[in-house]
């Protein structure tokens, strides 16, 4: 007697379901764009004020957290599968691994 | 005899997604195949291109930063590069991020309407950006910085073009979809659809974010 026993979510329909659940509204795209918009401008500014050695890395700061703000929010990495995090996380990160052991050779940082 | 059990909500989601009249069943909601992960296949590929994207843009970021000081007798990031002018680029494709995603959530409203218009709306604007990069270089051409004057200079063309072509080949893709939909010529998941050549454009602004930054406004 064989038992077969059919359950929707192996075919996924319950993961489709939550992300259907966290669609953000056109407003809140708006107000991170805004905020985007914003950090670009502080971004921006550094060019014509002149903060020292604070430049550096106030900048990279800011960079990465409009990186993540896109990744995360416009990319909707935040309330997609998991699985696709891991695939560009993967990525992203053996690339600065890779090229971190890169310029490290060739003696970037020591400059 | 075959113990079948099937609970009864789960068999309407089953017949909602996508039962036709020849009793085929690979299909989702909205004509997406239901696949063995329950995820979009077209959409995990999209994700590993961009994984690999990753690795591309990385060793081009390198290189430049490695060879940003080598500007020999020509002219160096310095004497150059236009901070305001660039500023703008930027501001304007980070805009069409915003445009980018008011058409995605148009397109899961099922608004084809919308779709179209802020799809052409993001187009536009990623016509600008590549209209402001043609100025740049052209400009930079006529202050004397060639793509062989030094190695500062073939890095940041190579790195800053192949940026560029992204930028196009994203403007052919917006401005062929927006044509696709308005002949109604999209089969499978609309929506899906969109998002994907979101996540394509949604890249080539996060890769121009760091561009922008180390390559621009960090001095060398």
């Amino acid at each position: 007697m064989s038992a077969v026993t059919e359950h929707v979510e192996d075919h996924g329909l319950v993961a489709d379901e939550a992300d259907e659940h966290h669609v953000p509204t056109d407003r809140y795209f708006i107000k991170v764009a805004l905020v985007l918009a914003l950090l670009t401008a502080l971004e921006t500014s550094t060019y014509w004020i002149h903060i020292g050695g604070f430049a550096t890395p106030l900048l990279l700061i800011l960079m990465t957290i409009k990186f993540f703000m896109i990744v995360l929010i416009f990319m909707h990495l935040k309330f997609d599968n998991k699985l696709f995090s891991v695939l560009f996380y993967m990525g992203l990160g053996l690339a600065m691994l890779v090229y971190i052991v890169f310029l490290s050779t060739f003696q970037f940082f020591a400059r | 005899m075959a113990d079948i059990t099937i609970h009864k909500s789960d068999a309407v989601q089953v017949e909602a997604a996508g039962h036709d009249e020849h009793g085929h069943n690979d299909h989702g909601p909205g004509g997406a195949h239901v696949t063995a992960t329950g995820l979009s296949n077209n959409k995990m590929a999209m994700w590993l291109f961009l994984g690999s994207e990753c690795l591309l843009f990385g060793g081009l970021i390198s290189t430049y930063m490695l060879y940003r000081g080598r500007q020999g007798s020509g002219p160096g990031p310095a004497q150059v590069f236009d901070i305001p002018l660039t500023s703008v680029s930027s501001f304007i494709l980070l805009m069409s991020s915003l445009t980018m995603v008011l058409a995605v959530n148009a397109a899961k409203r099922l608004d084809d309407k919308n779709t179209r218009l802020w799809l052409m709306a993001t187009a536009l604007l990623g016509a600008l950006f590549v209209g402001g990069q043609v100025y740049e270089f052209t400009a930079f051409y006529q202050e004397g910085l060639g793509f062989t004057t030094s190695l500062f200079s073939s890095s940041f063309f190579t790195l800053t073009g192949f940026h560029g072509v992204h930028v196009t080949l994203g403007v052919v893709m917006l401005i062929a979809l927006a044509a696709i939909i308005g002949r109604g010529r999209i089969t499978g998941d609309k929506a899906e659809v969109v998002e994907i050549v979101g996540l394509y454009w949604h890249f080539v602004d996060v890769v121009w974010v760091v561009i922008f930054t180390l390559v621009y406004l960090i001095p060398a």
